[in-house]
């Protein structure tokens, strides 16, 4: 078993040797306006069904849902009045307040006090509607690539996480492997898109991959060729910027100290910290809230981390269940 | 608000929300999570995003649930069976190693049912991956069938008198049936166990948090469902060590159930007690107490033997099912990731540990 | 955008409908600069803004004129600019009487024909007369709403006899326009603008303050707006107001300045400057009007003076180049370059007008090119019946739109109104090839060209526009081969004469270079123009378009340029081409201060270089380059050569910004609030609730809402605006037919607050019916409390928004009722543009009736509201208070203009 927690470099882990550096996205939320280019030129890109029952989903403008084995880019939809303002407010406050993060490279914004900083209306607004385009983590520990009994996930030299769609066989224990509730497996309740503009309503062709596990990417076969992903490629007010992992997360840095300065103290990353509880993420965030507002788990950790353990505890059990049936049959005999 | 004696008894109410506008038109309402649309719903006392789940449940169906408790009966069985093998117990040997390749042989079916492409299902051996339970446990799987499967074609070919086309390999077999048994038994107890590391190596909460004490709690469901199935396939005369086996197996269920749900985030334990998995949880410890009773009171009487068996066989059966399914009830509700989650944040920063938060200020 | 200070986004979803021009507004906010977002709804652009302000809809004015009565008031004008720049100074004819003295009515008003004589408004001469417009003669006073459609002047202003005007630099005389200005706004208030707009004082100050900090010599504010201002009855003034506030604040002609016209398709702008519009001729030149302009020369001397100052006095030079363009050989000076081979305007031929005209079985065929009237267009009742009308009918679209499918599955037939057999239209539905299917240029809404290169060749029988055209056109002419009809003569001559690939496509770069123009004589002849200064009106020139001339300068396509921003300077001229001559900031003279220096370091942009004797700096000097500051000219020389140095604005007959329009609308000289034509709320600034001027249409078809003050305005309760979504386009001809756009906004739905929701019973995302005088239509309900209810005049106003994607049919992947059913035709006078943004109506739970009793309902509430051809349609308010009694059996003023 490689490394299972904690900083690492998940490319060299992989044992890949020579490899590029780690690539990885910073979603800036406040900056996203919520046009879902992403989630369509992702979809373009990647070939993949459209998974929505033509329903309202009765959340706000979000009609896709959640990430899924169809939707590898999804961008959630919050309303909020100030109260809850206040609070994100305070909640950020309060994190700055616990100097985190407490190792890795020295956040700009640690030494900021942040108390005197006026937040009080008009320049808290009465009313938000907070947008943020969710994607794949590539999380250092991938929960989902450790469980996959068949190799079909792997790790790829830009450190991100990629399943072979010819290898898996739909066994499912990714799915519940991962902490963010990412991967899905592909069911054929869906609809397949037209490839060719000649028949639009003739017989829809065969869904892809059915039965297979699905998740993004990264854009695997775009990196390759040295391409931006689609999302990042599409979205307008570089909300989504790809680069690579250390200068993403860089860049993360400054504009959440340079938010912090404005009073937003709202803002807050999310993935940064290569101490949590998957090893820092890929992707990360600048959220305006907490991260379960957007539907993302307030303190993740990869099951995987826990494993040793629960392999010892497992042979305990199975010694006690041999040593009962050897008394079971000794005393028997006896 | 009016204070009275029987103010306890007042269901609790949620906290007035402050009403911050300045226009005094009404407008900007306040509320914490996504659902800002929908004002008529009553505020949740945690936040979530329209109260979709946060991960995702394993896509997995009855299938994967009946081969856990198929899995557990015939990991007990081949230890029965190498047990009668060793205490030359015939009867007892044969029918447990016969019910071993049938229990198993079941699973793997319904294993292979469950894929999403059932036809891939020889994936799983092109690997052996020791971070993924699921790889070891096919493999511990096939392990455990080759020895099983030996050992329970040596008995129906002894049972039909020699009939099944083996021509020169049956003194092969005759041979290694033997040594097969106790590599069977050798991969019983991982057989056993192993479904419990898979359902731990999960993000889903329950499952999740029950990862410590599950394997305990498999290992007893197997050993009293194997034990049950002995006594109802084999006379009582034989049948002594199942009936013990039966008596340690309710033990240490009851046993690691408890200290199990004791472990466990209040809210991460919920699902176990609710709903369709609460209901069966509930009625696998009665049917396993009184399986337990009847085993130990009137084990040696065929009927009682075999009415307790059953009744162990279903407690076995109702376990699996039971914790199988609150891990997907936890899964759907984002409240079981979101809640512990944030008291485990929360205690960990209480303790002074504030470096290791996924959230960070820079 | 992205080097304002402030900018200030209103009538705009900017960030929703326009993404990609957003990330300017992206980047200027991560300089450091404010966005207010001030709109009837709390958008996906509010969301961003740094604040958002709602506003009931259609009281723009009120708010804009408000901010200028703050400006003036405050003092905060910026002196230097508007004294030199604009034409604060100049005196206006002392026979005007503005709106303020006359109860809502400029002087002029002529009830009987509902119009303006706007001969008062003129500028006073030197010697005391009026400044009329050029070749005018005994015109005043002549019918103003016929005259409406050849007031198109686009890049050039509108004509004036002469540029010697009368000034008063102090600005104290009354009749000076600053003074006007600021007795007409006097009353636009803080507290009116509560009191109208629903803004609350304490937000409009913070409004004001951000323009007024973020602006001057060290900072520019810039304003955005799309259709949220143009559809309404008086939507050219909601501009104009925009245009008055910035000319007072110097923000015009500077980077980071300016009024941003965000246009709602890929080339709409490009559409206006070769137009699809009825009454314009390519850069912008007037549509010759029968009877007005029956001769070349009386064409020319109407919409250009050669004694007026700036560009647009080198009309002829420009009107000759495009018939020489357009008929070769065949114009020539004999036969005045065939200007009678141009057709004439008989009336208006706005799309309104176009299918009034069908529905009295005037038109025959209709051609559709990428646009679905069944569900985009206003009244979309009204739009689908002139349809049924029809002999034939052309669509050619990427899918089969509503307006093609209209005759088997639209709402009428479903209402039992028409019967398919019973329809005798003919429908003809050809595929079209889309953008990445051909090859050919966009001209987006900085006036930049960019050309676009053809990713694959069109399936099937698809086909671009060009050559569909270049067929027809081919297969008519040979119809007509040999014809000695004079009528014939127009198509026969036309040079028409495109290289064609193998599919029999025209070459789009062919199409360019004629529109670029080309030497036809002399040492140059063949070769393509560099610059429309080239142009001549001696017929040795041709150009398609005078103000896209240089795009093909040197024979190579500009508007294919892509050197990367970051590899050039900031005006980024190598990206693209802008129209006119690569100029990046129209009137960008004014970039600099009288002397010609940068108005300051920070915003320093054109200026004057002493020593070369020229204009320099970042972009493409919009001025004559070697015309020195100090320069005072004769103003009667006339054209380019009369421009002073202190003239920046350069296509203005007086090359000064217009605070005060004394030609060129049709509406009044000074924006001016009126109410929407249906309104629940009562105009608090006047007695005249509509603008009087505004063209309506009473018909039983087109009934109005009555408004506030009239009986059974309370049965239309409502106010709703309809606006788009980023996940589809328009009527939804190219999103609704896509999955991929379709999933991520798949139904109809309406926006309400909490409170109407409560009022009106409303379950969130149940159904909901909305009612106007027009239909009824279902939609389903999004309780949000981005919808504001509004406090106006004393009494809460709920506002409804209505996307208008969905149309009724089978075809689509999504379909739904269509929000533009609604809406009745009211237009702005100026430009005929229809009032889509604001209407009243009401709402109520539940799904709305099938069949017949759907109009069943739509007439139970016009009965209950008491609404007639006459409701809503005088032009006058309240003759009584403006001292003007229509003659007896008059049509109170308004009735049948059409």
């Amino acid at each position: 078993m490689g490394q299972l927690s904690g900083p690492t470099d998940p490319s060299a882990d992989a044992r890949w040797e020579d490899h590029p550096p780690r690539k990885g996205f910073f979603t800036d939320t406040s900056i996203c306006i919520g046009c879902k280019a992403c989630e369509v030129a992702c979809k373009e890109w990647n070939h993949n069904p459209q998974d929505g029952n033509l329903e309202l989903l009765k959340s706000s403008y979000d009609n896709t849902g959640a990430l899924g084995a169809s939707t590898w880019r999804h961008v959630a939809f919050v309303e909020q009045g100030q109260e809850r303002v206040v609070q994100a407010r305070e909640s950020g406050r309060a994190l700055v307040s616990l100097g985190m993060p407490a190792i890795g490279p020295p956040a700009p914004a640690a030494d900021q006090d942040l108390s005197e900083v006026d937040t009080t209306p008009p320049d808290t607004p009465d009313f938000r509607w907070l947008m943020s385009s969710d994607v794949c983590k590539h999380c250092t520990h991938a929960g989902c690539l450790d469980v996959c009994p068949t190799g079909a996930l792997f790790r790829t030299e830009f450190g991100t996480v990629v399943v072979q769609d010819d290898v898996c066989n739909g066994c499912g224990t990714c799915v519940a492997g991962c902490p963010f509730g990412v991967i899905e497996r592909r069911s054929d309740g869906t609809v397949a898109v037209a490839a060719q503009r000649e028949e639009p309503h003739a017989q829809p062709p065969a869904v892809p991959n059915v039965g297979i596990a699905q998740k993004c990417t990264l854009c695997y076969d775009r990196l390759i060729a040295d391409e931006t992903p689609a999302c990042a490629k599409a979205c307008p007010t570089t909300s989504i910027k790809f680069g690579d992992h250390d200068h993403m997360v860089e860049t993360a840095r400054a504009r959440v100290a340079e938010l912090h300065a404005q009073g937003l103290t709202e803002a807050r990353l999310y993935g940064a910290n290569e101490l949590d509880g998957v090893g820092g993420t890929g992707s990360v965030f600048l959220l305006l809230d907490e991260p379960e507002v957007y539907g993302l788990p307030p303190d993740p950790r990869v099951p995987t981390a826990d494993l040793p353990r629960m392999y010892r505890r497992a042979g305990m059990a199975v010694a006690g269940m041999v040593a009962a049936a050897a008394l079971a049959f000794l005393r028997g005999r006896a | 608000m009016t204070h009275s004696e029987f103010d306890s008894f007042r269901p609790t109410e949620p906290a007035r929300r402050r009403r911050t506008d300045r226009r005094g038109a009404g407008r900007r309402r306040d509320g914490g999570d996504g659902s800002r649309e929908m004002p008529m719903v009553p505020e949740a006392e945690f936040t979530s995003y329209y109260g979709r789940p946060v991960v995702k449940p394993a896509p997995w169906g009855d299938d994967v649930a009946a081969y856990l408790f198929l899995g557990g009966v015939a990991g007990g069985s081949a230890l029965l069976g190498l047990g009668g093998q060793l205490t030359g117990r015939p009867t007892l040997r044969r029918n447990a190693r016969v019910t071993a390749l049938a229990a198993v042989s079941l699973g793997a079916v319904a294993l292979v049912r469950d894929l999403g492409r059932p036809e891939r299902f020889l994936h799983m051996l092109r690997t052996f991956k020791l971070t993924s339970p699921m790889s070891v446990g096919s493999w511990i799987l096939s392990a455990f069938s080759a020895g099983a499967g030996v050992a329970a074609v040596a008995e129906i070919d002894r049972m039909s008198s020699a009939r099944l086309p083996l021509g020169p390999l049956r003194p092969v077999l005759q041979a290694v049936e033997g040594p097969a048994g106790v590599e069977a038994a050798l991969f019983a107890g991982p057989l056993a166990a192993y479904t419990a590391v898979l359902l731990g190596d999960t993000a889903t909460p329950t499952w999740n948090a029950a990862r410590e004490e599950l394997p305990f709690v498999f290992v007893s469901s197997a050993a009293l469902a194997s034990a049950g199935l002995a006594m109802i396939t084999t006379p009582v005369r034989e049948a002594g060590p199942a009936r013990k086996l039966a008596a340690f197996g309710v033990m240490g269920e009851m046993v690691a159930m408890r200290v199990m749900e004791h472990r466990m985030d209040p809210v991460e334990a919920e699902p176990l007690h609710q709903g369709r998995a609460g209901a069966m949880l509930r009625w696998s410890e009665r049917l396993a107490a009184a399986g337990g009773l009847g085993t130990l009171l009137g084990g040696r009487n065929r009927a009682v033997a075999a009415a307790s068996g059953l009744a162990l066989l279903a407690a076995s059966a109702l376990t699996r099912f039971g914790v199988f399914e609150a891990g997907l009830s936890s899964a759907k509700d984002p409240r079981y990731t979101i809640e512990p989650q944030k008291n485990r944040l929360a205690a960990r920063r209480a303790a002074g540990i504030t470096g290791d938060s996924i959230t960070t200020a820079g | 955008m992205a080097n304002a200070d402030c900018i200030v986004i209103q009538g705009s979803n900017m960030a929703e409908c326009h993404p990609v021009g957003y990330q300017w507004v992206a980047e200027a906010k991560a300089r450091g600069a404010k966005v207010i977002h001030v709109d009837p709804r709390f958008t996906r652009t509010s969301a961003v803004a740094d604040k958002h302000i709602p506003i009931r809809a259609g009281s723009d004015v009120v708010l804009l004129g408000a901010l200028i009565n703050y400006v003036i008031s405050n003092d905060l004008w910026f002196k230097e600019y508007v004294s030199a720049y604009t034409n604060a100074a100049t005196l206006v004819h002392a026979d005007y009487r503005d709106a303020e003295d006359l109860g809502g009515l400029f002087s002029g008003f002529n009830p009987e024909t509902g119009a303006y004589d706007t001969a008062s408004w003129s500028y006073a001469e030197e010697a005391g007369d009026a400044i009329g417009e050029p070749g005018a003669g005994s015109e005043h006073g002549s019918d103003a709403s016929a005259r409406a459609a050849g007031h198109q002047f686009g890049s050039g202003g509108p004509a004036l006899e002469h540029a010697r005007v009368q000034r008063d630099d102090t600005l104290q005389d009354p009749r000076t326009v600053f003074q006007i200005v600021k007795r007409h706004y006097a009353r636009y208030t803080p507290e009116m603008v509560h009191d109208m707009c629903g803004i609350e004082v304490a937000d409009f100050e913070y409004l004001a303050r951000a323009i007024t900090e973020n602006s001057g010599r060290e900072r520019t504010t810039c304003f955005a707006y799309a259709v949220g201002w143009t559809q309404h009855s008086l939507g050219a003034q909601f501009i104009r107001a925009a245009a008055i506030l910035q000319l007072l604040l110097g923000n015009l002609g500077r980077p980071g300045g300016g009024i941003m016209a965000l246009r709602g398709h890929a080339s709409i702008q490009g559409s206006t400057d070769i137009p699809t519009l009825f009454n314009l001729l390519p850069g912008y030149l007037p549509m010759p009007t029968a009877g007005r302009h029956d001769t070349l020369s009386q064409y020319l001397e109407a919409i250009a003076s050669k004694k007026q100052k700036g560009f647009w006095a080198d009309a002829d030079a420009y009107t000759v180049s495009l018939l020489k363009a357009w008929w070769g050989e065949a114009a020539n000076a004999e036969n005045d370059w065939a200007y009678d081979y141009l057709p004439r305007l008989t009336g208006a031929h706005g799309t309104y007008e176009t299918v009034m005209g069908m529905l009295e079985d005037e038109v025959e065929g209709y051609f559709l090119l990428g646009q679905n009237p069944a569900v985009g267009s206003a009244h979309g009742r009204m739009q689908r019946l002139g349809m049924s009308h029809l002999k034939w009918l052309v669509v050619r679209d990427l899918n089969l739109i509503e307006s093609a499918t209209w005759w088997k599955d639209g709402p009428e037939i479903e209402s039992g109104e028409l019967h398919t057999e019973d329809i005798e239209t003919e429908v003809f539905f050809l595929p079209a090839a889309t953008h990445v299917e051909k090859a050919g240029s966009f001209t987006q809404t900085q006036r930049l060209l960019q050309w676009r290169h053809q990713a694959v060749a069109p399936p099937g029988d698809c086909q671009s526009e060009l050559q569909f055209f270049f067929e027809l056109g081919e297969r008519i002419r040979q119809k007509l081969a040999g014809s000695d009809d004079e009528r014939d003569r127009p198509l026969l001559d036309l040079t028409w004469d495109y290289p064609t690939d193998a599919h029999g496509d025209p070459n789009p770069e062919a199409v360019l270079a004629e529109i670029n123009g080309r030497h036809l004589e002399g040492p140059d002849a063949g070769k393509p123009l560099p610059a429309y200064t080239e142009l001549r009106a001696d017929g040795t020139t041709s150009a398609g378009c005078w103000i896209y001339t240089g795009v093909y300068a040197g024979g190579i396509n500009h508007a294919a340029n892509r050197k990367p921003g970051r590899e050039q300077g900031p005006a980024a001229p190598e990206w693209g081409w802008a129209w006119p001559a690569n100029r990046r900031i129209l009137y960008n003279r004014a970039s600099a201060d009288p002397d010609g220096k940068p108005w300051s370091e920070r915003k320093k942009y054109i200026w004057w270089d002493q020593e070369q004797g020229r204009w320099v700096g970042d972009d493409v000097p919009d001025f004559p380059v070697d015309r020195a500051p100090g320069s005072q000219p004769d103003p009667a020389a006339g054209g380019p050569e009369a421009l002073s140095g202190d003239d920046p604005f350069i296509m203005q007959a007086d090359g000064k910004g217009w605070l005060f329009a004394p030609k060129g609308l049709v509406d009044g000289p000074l924006p001016t609030h009126y109410e929407a034509q249906e309104s629940p709320v009562a105009n608090a600034l006047y007695p005249q609730q509509q603008s009087p001027a505004r063209l309506v249409f009473p018909r039983a078809d087109n009934l109005s809402a009555p408004s506030a003050g009239t009986s059974g305005a309370e049965v239309y309760p409502y106010v709703f605006t309809t606006y788009r979504l980023t996940e589809h386009h328009t009527a939804g001809g190219m999103s609704r037919w896509l999955p991929y756009l379709s999933e991520l906004q798949p139904e109809m739905f309406c926006e309400v607050s909490p409170e109407l929701a409560a009022e009106r019973g409303l379950e969130p995302y149940g159904w909901a019916t909305i009612v106007s005088p027009r239909s009824a239509i279902e939609a389903r309900v999004l309780v949000t409390e981005r919808m504001t209810p509004l406090s106006v005049g004393g009494r809460t106003v709920h506002q409804i928004g209505l996307p208008y994607h969905w149309g009724v049919g089978n075809d689509a992947v999504v379909s739904g009722d269509a929000a533009n059913d609604l809406l009745g035709i009211t237009l702005d006078p100026n430009v005929q543009i229809q009032e889509s943004k604001v209407a009243s109506c009401d709402i109520r739970p539940g799904r709305r009736p099938r069949g017949p009793a759907l109009l069943a309902l739509v007439a139970e509430y016009q009965a209950r509201a008491g609404t007639t051809i006459e409701t809503g349609n005088r032009a006058v308010t309240d003759p009584a208070a403006e001292g003007i009694e229509p003659k007896p059996g008059g049509h109170g003023g308004a009735g049948g203009r059409r």
